[in-house]
Order: C-alpha cells, then structure tokens, then sequence
C-alpha cells in the first residue's frame, strides 16, 4: 500500500504575465500519491490547485501556461518510472484516459453537447482500442453506465447530454474517465456543481468504484469536509503553495500552519453556537502580480513577525506530516530538544 | 407566541411559471415553482430558506420582493399588503425590503463606480441631497461594510468577490431598510472571505435592527444565521422550525437525508440517510407527498394522500408536513 504511484516533485507553474513577465502560480508543490490510495489538495480559488492538476495531465493552456521545474514521475507495478513533464507531446495519448484520468467540475462542459451519450463513450474504445467490433464496444460502454448506477443504460445511450441532470451526466464523466480503467483519477471539484443530496450519491459512487478497482484518487476540492470523508492524506495549498500536507485526520484534529487553522475554524459547523461570530482570516489572497517575497501568508497571518519576511521551507514535523511556517518549526525544534533533554 | 409586531407576514403564496410551446405559444404546462408557503418574520430576526436548487426558494424571495406577482397568496409588510400597492405606494414600501444577490460582481453594474452604485437608491427614490451630504453619506456606507472610504470612485472589476459583496450589501443598506432578503450572498465566496461576510450581516443586524431572509442552499451556514430555517421541497415547505430544533431533532425524512449528507470534518461518522434519486420536475411534481418518489419510508398513503404542515411534539414553533413523522422519529433515533 505504501508503493508510491505518482510523485509530484518540486512542480512550478508559469504564466505569461503582462510583457515579458512571468507569472508562478505554483511554486515548489511536492506531494506523493500512494498506489490505491487517496489524496486530496484543498485551498481557496487562486491558490494553484487546479493548475497542478492541469499540469499532471500536461493540460495547460498553451503557450500561456509552461511548467518551469519539477517533475512529475508515475510509476507502475514493475517499477518502471516515466516523468510526465518530459514525457513527449505525440506520446501523451498514451497516458491520459488510460492511465491518468480526469473528471472535471462542469459536468456537461466535459461532454459533447452534439453527440449522443452512447457515442461519446464508445468514441473512447474507437481511440484506445481500435481492434474492438462495434457490438464489443456497445456492450462495454453500457457495461460502463451500469457500473456508474445509472438506472436503464440501454436507453440512456441514445440520450444526449442535455436529456440528463446534473447528477447524471457526472456519472457520465465518471463513466468515460473509467472507460479504460485508469491507474490514477484526477477529479478537479467534482461535486461542487451539484446539489448535496447527489454530492453524497456522487462521492459514495467514487469511493465505491475506487475500493472496487483499487485505483487511486486525486481529489481537488475548496470543500474541507469532502477531503475528510474522502481522502487518507491531504495537501493544503495557499497562494501557490503548500502550507501543510500530512495524514488527514492529523490535519483536521491538530492543524499546524495557521492558515490551517483559520480555514477550519472559519468553516460554521453543525455544532457551533447559533450567531456567534466565526473565526475569520483578514483580508484576501494576495494577488499573482504582487506576490509577497516571503511567506505568502504573513499579511493575513495574526502571528506573524520580521523572520516571516523570508520565505518559509517546508519542515518535517514527523510521520509524513509537513509544515510551512516559521513559528512552527522553531516550536518543533524545542519540543525536540525537550524531549532529548 | 411573539409579542413583537409581526414585520412581515407570508401567507398561503403561490408562484407558478406558463410554459409556451409552438408557434401559437399555446401554455402546454406550469412550473410549480412556489406552493403554499407562509411564515412570519419579526424584527431583527433571520428566517433561513434552504432546500436543493429548483426547491423553489429563490423565486420565494422575488416574489416577496414583488419582482415577480404571486398567484395566490398574500405578503404583508407591518400589516399591508404588498400585492395590492401600484407606482409610488410599491416604491416606497420597496424602500424597506432590500435584496442582496449570489454572483457579487454581476449584480453590479460594471460601468458604475461604487459611489455611482450606491448613489443609484438614492436617485430612484427621489432623495435628492447636496454633493457633500451624498459623499458624507457613501463614505458612511463604506465604513459600515468595511470597505475603505477611498474605494468610492474605483469601478467593480476592481474588487474581489467578497468586497463586491460588501458593496452590493452597502447599496442595499443605502435607504435604511429593515429587511434584507439575502439570495444565496455567501454561496460564490471563499470559506475564508464566507466567514468575513457572515459577521459582516450578523454585525449590521445587532447595529441596524435589521431582519433578514437567508436564503442559500448551505445548512451549516443557514443554521449559523437563522433563528428559524424553512426547509423547501418542489416548493412546498416541508419542515419549518427554530433552527435549534430543525437540526438537532428533524422529524422529515428530506430534511434528515439534507443533514446527514453534509460532508463533515468530525471523525465520527453519524448516521446516514442517503436519498436515491434526483428531484421529479417541478412540471408534473409527484401526486400526494412530492416527496414520497425518492422518501426511503414511503408508503401507500404518500402518494395518495398530501400531508398538510403539522405542530408536532407540542412545541408550536415545529411543524413539519409528514404522515408518519412521529412514527419516523422514534425508529431512527
């Protein structure tokens, strides 16, 4: 379980800015992915979690978007490695849809308007298995909208997108982005279109399909709850990049950097008081164009002081759990000493 | 049960929608978009509105607003009735109810500045001031929504989503209303700034006396602002109550599936009553409960029988429109 499937390493995005300025929307973003596990990225808009998604798939916009560093390495049972940020451009088909697969949030911007749902998904056998007889195909896609519980496959194939709700035509995408049994999916906010009564149905779906192909899932969401129903680990992002990562629970019951901190407390619970005040982070993200030297978070940060000026690293506080915070890691290093002593 | 007076009083609405089809634009269906709801709000206190999209509460609150006339059904403020008030007597009384919208930069007219945004209640409602008693007034508007006096004369496109919140709220606090009728206002925003223009309306109400209508698809923030919440369904209410006892003991079964499909942070898992299926249209809604297609303890008498809203458990505050609510409460809990 332990094996790792796909190590993002030191990943940094550009953009073209305005002139001949350059843009990092995500800088120094390392976190790995555990074969069958599940790994969440959570963060507020603007804080790189969809752009290092993009950019697992090599699906930044071109020439605007370009990974400047990093690499990002997927490997499989044998032990065989390929970096995908080197992997060639003609070669990529090989990878996206069969191996590493994405859902996206807009569920019927990910599907043809003009096709019929049975095309669309036998359109990805046609591409991935030419070999495959027309009736082979059929059976496999209506064997694919079984499996996504969708009620009557048959019929549903000779609907078009726009005859399905919201739900349906993510158990669509769900559907497509399974069609070749991928090792890894992607699901950049999958639910955040959809009412929570079939958010629930939708996340249930995914984590049933994941325990019964043992794939493992990278889930991109601003919602903290959906990562702790989900996901094992979790990567916090904030203006680019990570502020904590570690086992979800220990995030959750023991949250480290402050912006952790300000983001769980500021989120209304079932249990909190009725019109008490929240818990709140001043102010907003900083802008792209404006991007503090040091820690990114400082300006919004109650505890912070002259040495946050200068850019925090990510310190080790045990256990696979990461802190970028200067007030932390000193914290970790007397305990440390404390506990030597 | 309140001694207050009664601000506004909602009774029996009823909104429905024509569909036209064919070239004749004959009306081949209606949507029933609002049936049968009534509440009452007192001064400085919160009716939240929840329930999935296409519940029909959004277009509860337009037609409160009158941006849209009701079928049946009357909306009362302070004892008169809205729907019988034309031209000046509609504009005046609109001066007391506000709305505040979901996408924050789009209810914000892009080529206004924000003095020119928040100036606007002013001109349509005739209150003419001198130059310095306006600009005393918006920098006054400014300071209560915290925003800085000098974003005044910068247009919307330069503010974040959260601060043009702020500036959608200011305008809508221009004429001293004493309703707000707040469509979906935190839904588009980011936890962090979500939690910003929570305190922000809980703050104005404690300052200005002000009720509000909160409307938004989000329990656990409904359950923060309300005072009451009302749970919708294709429409109808089916669970009215103090938010206290709305979430610690629903008695619906659509209520509980919407509570219990929250995602939470807690590491205990509570019980789950995931609901199969989506919501029927709201063209042909279910016969009987428009509940009972998707409700797990469905039975005979459901899609026969509508089940009118109820007091249940001797607290006249919780009503709730179920057959076998009672019955329900005891087998799950």
């Amino acid at each position: 379980m332990s094996e790792v499937i796909l190590s993002v390493n030191e990943l940094a995005v550009t953009f073209r800015g305005e002139g001949k300025k350059r843009l990092t929307a995500v800088d120094n973003v390392s976190f790995d992915l555990k074969r069958g596990g599940s790994l969440g990225i959570v963060g507020e808009s603007g804080c790189g979690k969809s752009v290092t998604a993009l950019s697992l798939m090599r699906l930044l916009p071109k020439p605007a978007g370009d990974i400047a560093r990093g690499s990002i390495v997927l490997s499989d049972t044998e032990g065989n490695a390929v970096d995908l940020v080197k992997y060639p451009q003609k070669k990529l088909h090989k990878i996206r849809g069969k191996r590493v697969a994405m859902i996206f949030q807009d569920p019927s911007s990910s599907l043809n308007p003009v096709h019929k749902i049975g095309k669309q998904l036998m359109e990805v056998y046609k591409l991935h298995f030419p070999k495959m007889s027309y009736e082979q195909r059929h059976r496999e896609a209506v064997d694919l909208l079984r499996r996504v519980d969708i009620p009557s496959p048959e019929r549903r194939m000779l609907d078009f997108p726009h005859n399905l709700s919201g739900g349906m035509k993510q158990r669509v995408v769900i559907a497509l982005a399974l069609a070749c049994k991928p090792e890894v999916l992607i699901a950049d906010e999958p639910t955040t279109a959809l009412d929570v009564t079939v958010q629930e149905q939708i996340l249930s779906l995914i984590k049933g399909l994941q325990r019964e192909t043992g794939m493992s899932l990278l889930l991109i969401t601003h919602d903290v709850g959906v990562v702790a129903e989900m996901c094992d680990d979790v990567v916090v992002m904030y203006a680019g990049r990570v502020a904590e990562k570690g086992a979800i629970r220990d995030i959750i019951d023991n949250p480290q950097h402050p912006y952790t901190k300000g983001l769980l407390t500021s989120i209304p619970s079932l249990s909190s008081a009725p019109k008490a005040r929240l818990s709140t982070i001043e102010g907003s993200v900083p802008s792209l164009y404006d991007m503090p030297q040091g820690c990114r978070f400082a300006n919004r940060c109650d505890l912070a002081e002259q040495r946050c000026e200068q850019q925090p690293a990510l310190g080790r506080l045990g256990d696979g759990r990461y802190v970028a915070c200067h007030k932390v890691a000193h914290q970790v290093v007397r305990e440390e000493a404390h506990g030597s002593s | 049960m309140d001694p207050r007076e009664v601000l506004l009083s909602v009774e029996n609405l009823h909104k429905t929608f024509p569909v036209y089809k064919g070239i004749f634009r004959r009306e081949v269906a209606r949507v029933f978009a609002v049936g049968g709801v009534s509440f009452d709000i007192y001064p400085q206190e919160t009716v939240g509105i929840v329930g999935e999209s296409g519940c029909g509460k959004s277009t509860l609150g337009k037609t409160i607003m009158r941006l849209y006339d009701a079928d049946k059904g009357s909306v009362k403020f302070r004892g008169q009735d809205l729907g019988a008030l034309k031209g000046a007597a509609l504009r005046e009384m609109r001066r007391h109810i506000q709305m505040i919208f979901q996408d924050p930069l789009n209810s914000l007219n892009a080529r206004f500045t924000v003095s020119d945004v928040i100036k606007e209640p002013f001109d349509i409602h005739g209150m003419r001031a001198s130059r310095a008693e306006m600009k005393e007034r918006i920098q006054e508007l400014l300071n209560t929504v915290g925003l800085h006096h000098r974003s005044a004369n910068r247009y919307p496109h330069e503010f974040s989503g959260g601060q043009c919140q702020r500036i959608g709220i200011a305008r809508a606090l221009a004429l001293r209303p004493s309703l707000l009728i707040c469509d979906e206002p935190v839904s588009a925003l980011d936890v962090s700034i979500q939690s910003q223009v929570i305190n922000l309306l809980l703050r104005l109400q404690d300052e200005l006396k002000l009720s509000y209508i909160f409307i938004a698809h989000d329990l656990t923030v409904v359950r923060h602002v309300s005072d009451r919440v009302i749970v919708m369904y294709l429409g109808e209410v089916v669970e009215y109550s103090t938010s206290e006892a709305l979430y610690d003991s629903p008695y619906h079964p659509y209520t509980k599936a919407l509570i219990s499909a929250i995602p939470t942070i807690s590491a205990e898992k509570t019980q789950r009553h995931p609901l199969v299926g989506e919501i029927p249209s709201p063209m042909q809604p279910p016969s009987g409960c428009r509940f009972h297609t998707r409700c797990p303890f469905a039975e005979k008498r459901c899609s026969a029988e509508k089940p009118e809203l109820r007091v249940i458990d001797g607290d006249s505050q919780h009503v709730v429109a179920c057959h076998f609510a009672e019955k329900l409460a005891g087998a799950s809990s």
